[in-house]
């Protein structure tokens, strides 16, 4: 996943909170909660890094702290909340 | 003067974030009108007639604009009955468009063949039908004559125009808890999802909540019964107050009220929860300075997301799962708001409750109820009774009337 492009899932739309941010699928209608706001700047970020390593770099997540987020992003997209980028 | 509570730190529990509040509302629920072609016993809104104060479609239409702007993803629209708004299908569409999705209760008798096609259409709308018996002897007593078949009327309709995901929404009471599985079998058979939620005694409800509100032994059955269909049943987060039983629910477990959750009432009015249509709980109106300005700066709202005192509760073994459960259901059974629920499982509200006097329970502060008749009235689930003229009345060994005051 860290080689790859990824983005936000076009149908979901993305609300900070003082926590992290809401996430929330039009489609599915479900609702995921992000509580770092770091990890927010990285699902924000997807769109415009050529990879998901890069979105974490520019967010200026530590090598240390990688595997954490590599974690979460699995799950996002697993809920289908990020997707792959094909364009 | 009171400060603005601080914010938890990053890690904490999401909880401790919510009991906090949130920019802005997770659940918000829009009643539409009062107005309504029913007349159900159990109201929480104690619906019927229309306030002629109602929002306009206007001021509708600025309201969903100021959601969207705050990023309110969806709204539950209920009333009374928002079908009946000649409006009401306008409103849905400028939600849509505005990128609010929309969920909205009906008891389904405008769900036409031709509505729900177009319903199936629409993204970000969702349907939710309201039944509360799965027989119709069981239904109508407490909604009304012919209020069963209508809602599985438009269940049919809404299925075979092929609607996604539509909601059964039942309102669990003492005479439909040994239903449960048959609401599922209807739900199931409609392609819809069930949704269980809790009978509250706010609006018309607390006139009937003595005589409906499920046993103790019926809460230990809908807890396992809960427990045993997981995900797969819809709450609304209503039964956190079970969780006392053991494992908690899926869901926030926590009361919302002002925190994650409110009310829009038709003619403007926020309220802290849907359940909470009192004064009491009046936050504020759209009509003033907006939506946004009553759900950051509502005095109400900044106390009920500081820190709340479990009161008597705090020195039982469940509080933290169960919270002291629903803030309503104290309030409109007479009890203290830190203490226990009325429905409180291990049975801590029971003396407080019997202690509570007649006439000392809150009196509503708004009805909207019919003042005549109404097509398909439910026949009263008990008949309410005169109290008697004099000891002799109830018992034949009582003291006779006093031949002076009696014609």
């Amino acid at each position: 996943m860290l080689e790859q492009p990824w983005e936000l899932n076009g149908s979901v739309a993305i609300r900070p909170e003082p926590f992290g941010a809401l996430l929330y699928d039009f489609t599915t209608r479900r609702l995921t909660f992000l509580k770092d706001r770091r990890l927010v700047a990285v699902v924000e970020g997807l769109a415009d890094a050529p990879t998901v390593g890069d979105a974490l770099e520019r967010a200026g997540v530590p090598a240390a702290e990688r595997a954490g987020f590599d974690a979460a992003l699995h799950r996002l997209a697993e809920q289908r909340m990020i997707t792959r980028r094909t364009a | 003067m009171t400060l603005a509570p601080e914010r938890p730190a990053t890690g904490t529990r999401l909880v401790d974030h919510f009991e906090h509040g949130l920019d802005a509302p997770i659940c918000l629920t829009w009643e539409l009108t009062y107005a309504c072609n029913l007349a159900c016993v159990h109201c929480l809104s104690s619906s019927g007639r229309r306030d002629p104060r109602e929002l306009t479609t206007e001021e509708c239409f600025g309201l969903i604009e100021e959601f969207e702007a705050m990023k309110v993803f969806y709204v539950n629209i209920g009333g009374g009955e928002p079908t009946v708004r000649p409006d009401f299908w306008e409103i849905v569409d400028h939600a849509v468009a505005h990128h609010v999705g929309v969920k909205f209760s009906t008891n389904g008798f405008r769900i036409t063949p031709e509505r729900a096609e177009r319903l199936a259409r629409t993204d970000y709308v969702d349907v939710q039908v309201s039944l509360d018996g799965a027989t119709a002897e069981v239904n109508d007593r407490v909604r009304g004559a012919g209020t069963f078949d209508a809602a599985l009327r438009a269940l049919r309709n809404l299925r075979d125009a092929g609607m996604q995901d539509t909601k059964l929404s039942v309102v669990c009471t003492r005479e439909n808890v040994p239903q449960l599985d048959r609401f599922k079998e209807i739900a199931d058979e409609h392609g819809a999802m069930l949704r269980l939620t809790r009978l509250r005694p706010a609006g018309r409800g607390a006139d009937v909540w003595h005589e409906l509100h499920p046993l103790p032994e019926q809460q230990r059955e809908i807890y396992d019964w809960l427990v045993a269909h997981g995900k797969g049943v819809l709450t609304g987060d209503s039964f956190f107050h079970l969780a006392a039983y053991g494992d908690a629910l899926p869901g926030l477990n926590l009361c919302g009220a002002g925190r994650v959750v409110c009310l829009v009432d038709p003619v403007g009015d926020v309220y802290a929860c849907p359940f909470a249509i009192h004064d009491r709980f009046l936050a504020g109106n759209v009509r003033g300075d907006g939506f946004g300005s009553v759900w950051r700066d509502a005095p109400l709202f900044a106390d009920l997301r500081s820190p709340q005192t479990g009161g008597a509760c705090t020195r039982c073994s469940a509080y933290d799962a169960c919270r002291g459960g629903c803030m309503a259901a104290k309030f409109f059974t007479g009890l203290p708001l830190d203490g226990p629920d009325p429905e409180c499982v291990k049975g801590n509200a029971t003396g407080a409750l019997a202690a509570v006097a007649d006439g000392t329970r809150p009196a509503p502060s708004q009805d909207h109820s019919h003042s005549g008749p109404v097509r398909n009235a439910p026949v009263p689930v008990t008949i309410a009774r005169r109290p008697p003229a004099s000891p002799c009345d109830e018992s034949p060994l009582g003291a006779g009337r006093d031949p002076l005051t009696t014609g």
